[in-house]
């Protein structure tokens, strides 16, 4: 049974990395700041989301696995907001 | 190579990289920064000496973690009173500038 | 090399990188932005040096509103006269300075591979005398018993800091209110932020004061993140600065180290004088201590980033 469950914290765990790994590119790759912007978003969203979900399997108890939730959210909320902010104001700039 | 070694370098070259750039910077808003890099530098030896000193079951010595909270405090409130005094001095000498002479070309805003 | 040690090489390099990035970046923006990161890659550091209070403070207080009071000058400074090319240091000094800093990095490494042995520690005091504070965060039970005269003179620190940005006013701006952060254009995206992170963030705060008794955390932690929520309130213009000649924000600043030095001068009255706790009975008094202190913490911290006031002669 934890042999299954540290299985699965390595493979969502990777997988999460894999795409920080996407939006770094994307970062230093991209020739524009609102696609650059774009880029960002996947390490925010999918990336954080599926480390926070291999993580769940080793919280210990329900409030911890809460509040590792609360932080991917909190993450997404301040992400998201950022985004929108940055991109109002490059849009205002061109 | 242990961890605490490894950060202590990682410290001395902080330090260093903190004590040029306070020197040879221009702008004093640059010279600021430098200086907390300085700060950090030397908070992070302390934390490599409060982390050698673990002992009774706890991961680092507290004493020397205790002070670099301090010192973090201490350190930005004297960068906050820092960095008031140049915003003033500049808002002081623009409007001595506006007033006396006329307009000039300022040089370029490079460093070193 | 185990995976900790490959981990602790990367996050050493990555805050050099970053450290020379702050120094010779061109424009005073990059340089900050810099700076930033550079704190929250330090604060991963510090977890991996087992120092979890110092690494929050770090990110909160050094990254943080460091980076905050650097940006608005950053803004600020750039509406103002860049700096004159003739003050640019020449080849000689640049050498120098080079050698100088060499020098003094080469004597610090030396004494990080040559350090003492056994090395010296106060660990074993320090969690002996803890059970009868009651207190379970050795650290809490230094910055609150052990060498709270240091806390005392923090926290003075903090407020003549603040008054010598309020002494840079104006003579005719004397008490009034500052000037809010940001650039004042409503915006429906920092508006939805200024109100819903504010309740979560003030739960935060506080949890993180009450959890640092026995895990890590404490009042300076705690403390910034609700200053952090005030001035996300302030630039979201859902509040005004208040006037800082205001009783009420006086009072607000200073209760604080106030009630540390009530109790301080209280403690004359038991064997080992100033700032001594009644044995067995500190836990009550250390909690009433650090409440005070995270009131005023807040206040401070927001006060020292606002800076000094603007505004015509209201009150």
């Amino acid at each position: 049974m934890s042999v299954l469950r540290d299985l699965a914290t390595i493979v969502l765990v990777s997988a999460g990395a894999v795409f920080f790994l996407a939006g770094t590119a994307g970062l230093l790759r991209f020739p524009d700041p609102l696609t650059r912007l774009h880029a960002l978003t996947k390490a925010d969203n999918l990336g954080l989301g599926l480390m926070v979900i291999g993580l769940l399997p080793q919280a210990e108890g329900i409030l911890a696995g809460l509040k590792l939730v609360v932080v991917w959210l909190l993450a997404q909320l301040a992400g998201a907001s950022a985004t929108r902010l940055v991109a109002r104001a490059v849009r205002r700039q061109s | 190579m242990s961890e605490a070694a490894l950060y202590g370098l990682c410290s001395a070259v902080l330090v260093g990289i903190g004590l040029y750039g306070t020197i040879v910077q221009p702008e004093p808003l640059r010279k600021i920064l430098a200086f907390n890099i300085l700060g950090s530098g030397t908070f992070l030896l302390f934390g490599v000496i409060a982390r050698r000193g673990a002992a009774a079951g706890m991961g680092g010595d507290p004493v020397p973690q205790a002070m670099v909270i301090t010192g973090l405090v201490v350190a930005f409130s004297a960068t906050a009173l820092a960095v008031a005094l140049l915003l003033r001095l500049h808002g002081a000498a623009d409007k001595a500038d506006a007033a006396q002479t006329p307009r000039r070309l300022g040089g370029k805003a490079s460093g070193c | 090399m185990s995976v900790g040690l490959a981990l602790d090489a990367g996050l050493a390099l990555l805050a050099s990188v970053l450290a020379l990035w702050v120094v010779v970046a061109r424009q005073a923006f990059a340089a900050v932005v810099g700076f930033v990161a550079f704190g929250l890659v330090l604060s991963l550091a510090w977890v991996r040096l087992a120092a979890v209070d110092v690494s929050m403070t770090e990110a909160a207080i050094g990254s943080g509103v460091t980076g905050a009071v650097m940006l608005t000058a950053v803004t600020r400074l750039r509406r103002m006269r860049p700096v004159a090319a003739a003050e640019r240091c020449g080849r000689w000094t640049r050498t120098i300075s080079i050698a100088a800093s060499g020098l003094v990095s080469a004597g610090l490494a030396a004494l990080a591979f040559s350090p003492t042995d056994p090395a010296p520690t106060l660990a074993p005091q320090a969690a002996a005398a803890l059970p009868e504070l009651g207190v379970g965060n050795a650290i809490t039970g230094t910055l609150l018993a052990y060498r709270s005269v240091d806390t005392l003179l923090e926290k003075i620190v903090l407020l003549l800091a603040l008054a010598g940005i309020w002494s840079l006013a104006r003579d005719s701006a004397w008490g009034a209110r500052p000037a809010p952060p940001g650039s004042g254009r409503r915006d429906d995206t920092l508006t939805l932020l200024g109100q819903v992170l504010p309740p979560l963030g003030i739960v935060v705060g506080i949890y993180i004061v009450w959890v640092g008794a026995d895990a890590p955390g404490g009042a300076f932690q705690g403390g910034a993140i609700l200053a952090a929520m005030w001035i996300l309130v302030l630039m979201a213009r859902l509040a005004d600065p208040p006037a800082v000649g205001r009783i009420g924000v006086r009072l607000a600043a200073t209760i604080g180290p106030i009630v540390f030095l009530a109790i301080g001068f209280a403690g004359f009255a038991l064997p080992g004088g100033f700032l001594s706790y009644p044995p067995g009975f500190a836990k009550p008094f250390i909690i009433v201590i650090e409440v005070a202190l995270t009131f005023s913490i807040a206040v401070v911290l927001g006060l020292l980033v606002l800076g000094p006031p603007v505004r015509g002669t209201e009150r």
